[in-house]
């Protein structure tokens, strides 16, 4: 019994880092209708500025969230407007263009990293990184449980962002109906360099709150994009509360897989849970409560 | 005779006296790799260029066929080219599960159910040792010592991957496909069955990816998960081979083929040698560079875009073409 609770509790607490980066690939695929290939570079390249703030000038992890969030707001933003956005005008024959694109981005930015600080192993030393407390017999790994605070923190604001502010409307609008979102005055364009920005930034926080608790290298970002988009598969496409409830999902799903089939396995546990979704429950975890309503 | 018949039976009679005239291995050797990106090319462009299903994981398509000719040497004990013979069928049993799971769906269920289908297969391929030998890989003894039979047999197979589906595109199933890519609404109501058709091409196209696979194994004579299941090498090359020839035309992804390795093998021996070491480590970050350019610049790629490179390159105004 004490096994599998404290397999649940390691596996809530990374659902917590896995909701950040689900949510920021939710809100992109819902603004703009694509899926971003390039969310885990993003994130590694997030990473590596907290390592850089760490290692060479003593900056905290949680501390360079400050940075590390807006630094990649422009880069999202920047991607959107000078190499996504443009793609509009392209006229082709495949509409995945702009997938193909993150794709290409992703490749690059992982290149750049493994240019600048060589494909070595990096990880950032903490006083509490190893740091446990425990209740009962389960015991709480300090860094993890700092992350997921943090996680609720942002996802909230997120949330009271989206919520109760003209541009989180405008995103929502945008979401629901383009074209209407457009002819109600809203500069759909302005909206998706937002959207692209605040994903970024979304999967950035993780990156940061990840560093204590993994290691860095450059390639690490694809099996996070992976993730991120099984996440999402499973919350329901485009739907930012249903990517919370994938993120946990996967993070307890991942975590018993770990405990009860074998570590090579774990990252199997994801992509098995993704087939099953496709086939039996198309409109993921989102669409369970549509069809109750029905 | 046509200018069209005739310059292809030219590049018909350069490629079949081709070995016999340059003799060096190196160059043969990339003669059949291009050979090999033929097949993947033209396979991944009848499934997105014509029928509009864009695939990220073709690798599990190539894996696959692969790993079944390495497992028919290792664990049956037969020549591993019987994988030629069931290589493509494995492959397609696993595209009709696919299509199966994802083409019922509107949205880029497609997409990403490929993406994760390669990575699957990968993890798979990795773990389950007593099958597959996990990462040591498959090592088997090549047939021949010189390149030049396989040298014929690849092109043998090039051309047939490229003339059926040329002979497809040509029948009533071509026009399905190209009507699914246009608008599937539209084709649905004329009374098409899309499910079935995209899961015809899907069948078709891993079919052929599969028997590249099973020949690479056949060639290589050494196969390792991270090789031929690779996302960046064989799923991203596929697309861009279809990408840079120019997706929704036959010649195409041939054409991108011997670009895609041409370009490769450039910057992968650092310019033949001439240029500084580091350039050779630079290699995947061209490849990613390549991929935003040709997408920003070359959308239709050099054979769908081939009168705009005329008009900018060639300096050659419109009115003369």
């Amino acid at each position: 019994m004490d096994v599998f609770l404290q397999t649940l509790v390691a596996g809530i607490l990374i659902g917590g880092i896995y909701c950040l980066i689900g949510i920021g690939m939710s809100l992109i695929m819902g603004v703009m209708g694509i899926i971003n290939l390039a969310h885990g570079q993003l994130m590694m390249v997030a990473m590596y500025i907290t390592f850089v703030l760490s290692a060479y000038m003593h900056v905290d992890p949680y501390f360079s969230l400050i940075v590390a969030m807006p630094a990649l707001f422009l880069l999202g933003c920047f991607l959107q407007k000078y190499l996504l956005n443009p793609l509009m005008k392209v006229e082709s024959i495949l509409p995945e263009n702009q997938v193909l694109m993150t794709v290409g981005i992703g490749m690059v930015l992982a290149e750049i990293a493994r240019f600048i600080f060589s494909s070595d192993y990096k990880c950032v030393k903490t006083s509490y990184g190893g740091s446990a407390f425990f209740i009962s017999d389960i015991s709480f790994n300090v860094p993890m449980c700092i992350a997921f605070i943090f996680a609720i923190v942002i996802t909230v604001a997120l949330f009271w962002f989206l919520a109760k502010t003209d541009t989180g409307r405008s995103i929502r609008a945008t979401a629901q109906d383009k074209e209407a979102a457009t002819l109600m005055g809203v500069n759909s364009t302005r909206i998706t360099i937002i959207t692209f920005g605040l994903g970024s930034a979304l999967v950035a926080s993780a990156g940061s709150l990840l560093i204590p608790i993994f290691y860095l290298f450059p390639d690490i970002g694809g099996p996070f994009t992976l993730k991120a988009f099984v996440i999402c598969i499973l919350g329901g496409l485009g739907s930012t509360v249903g990517a919370i409830f994938g993120g946990l999902t996967l993070g307890i799903a991942e975590s018993l897989g770990a405990t009860y089939i074998g570590m090579g396995y774990k990252d199997m546990v994801g992509f098995v849970i993704f087939v099953l979704v496709l086939v039996f429950l198309p409109g993921g975890l989102v669409g369970i409560k549509r069809l109750i309503k029905s | 005779m046509t200018k069209k018949n005739l310059a292809l039976i030219i590049l018909g009679v350069v490629l079949l006296v081709f070995p016999l005239v340059v003799r060096s291995d190196y160059y043969q050797h990339l003669v059949i790799l291009a050979f090999i990106w033929v097949m993947i090319g033209s396979s991944w462009n009848l499934l997105a260029g014509y029928t509009g299903q864009v695939s990220f994981g073709h690798a599990m398509f190539f894996g696959v066929g692969a790993y079944t000719a390495g497992i028919f040497a290792t664990k049956l004990g037969m020549s591993a080219w019987w994988g030629m013979a069931f290589g493509g069928i494995v492959a397609l049993l696993i595209g009709l599960f696919v299509g199966w799971v994802c083409f019922r769906l509107r949205g880029p269920y497609f997409a990403l159910a490929t993406l994760a289908g390669g990575e699957i297969f990968r993890l798979i391929a990795t773990n389950w040792e007593s099958l597959t030998e996990g990462m040591v890989g498959i090592l088997i003894i090549q047939t021949f010592r010189s390149k030049l039979p396989y040298y014929y047999l690849a092109l043998l197979l090039a051309f047939a991957c490229v003339y059926v589906i040329h002979l497809i595109m040509k029948s009533k199933w071509g026009y399905y496909f190209v009507s699914i890519r246009e608008d599937q609404d539209a084709a649905e109501s004329l009374g098409i069955n899309t499910t079935l058709y995209k899961s015809v091409s899907l069948m078709v196209s891993s079919f052929f990816t599969g028997m590249a696979g099973a020949f690479y194994m056949n060639y290589m004579a050494f196969i390792d998960p991270e090789v031929v299941f690779s996302l960046h090498y064989i799923s991203i090359m596929a697309i861009l081979v279809g990408i840079v020839g120019g997706v929704g035309t036959i010649m195409g992804p041939a054409v991108g083929a011997f670009v895609m390795v041409g370009v490769q093998e450039t910057f992968r021996s650092a310019f033949f040698g001439l240029a500084p070491k580091w350039i050779s480590q630079g290699h995947a970050m061209v490849f990613g560079l390549l991929v935003v350019f040709v997408i920003m610049f070359l959308a239709n790629g050099i054979v769908g875009d081939w009168s705009k490179i005329k008009r900018h390159v060639f300096r050659i105004k419109p009115s003369s073409i």
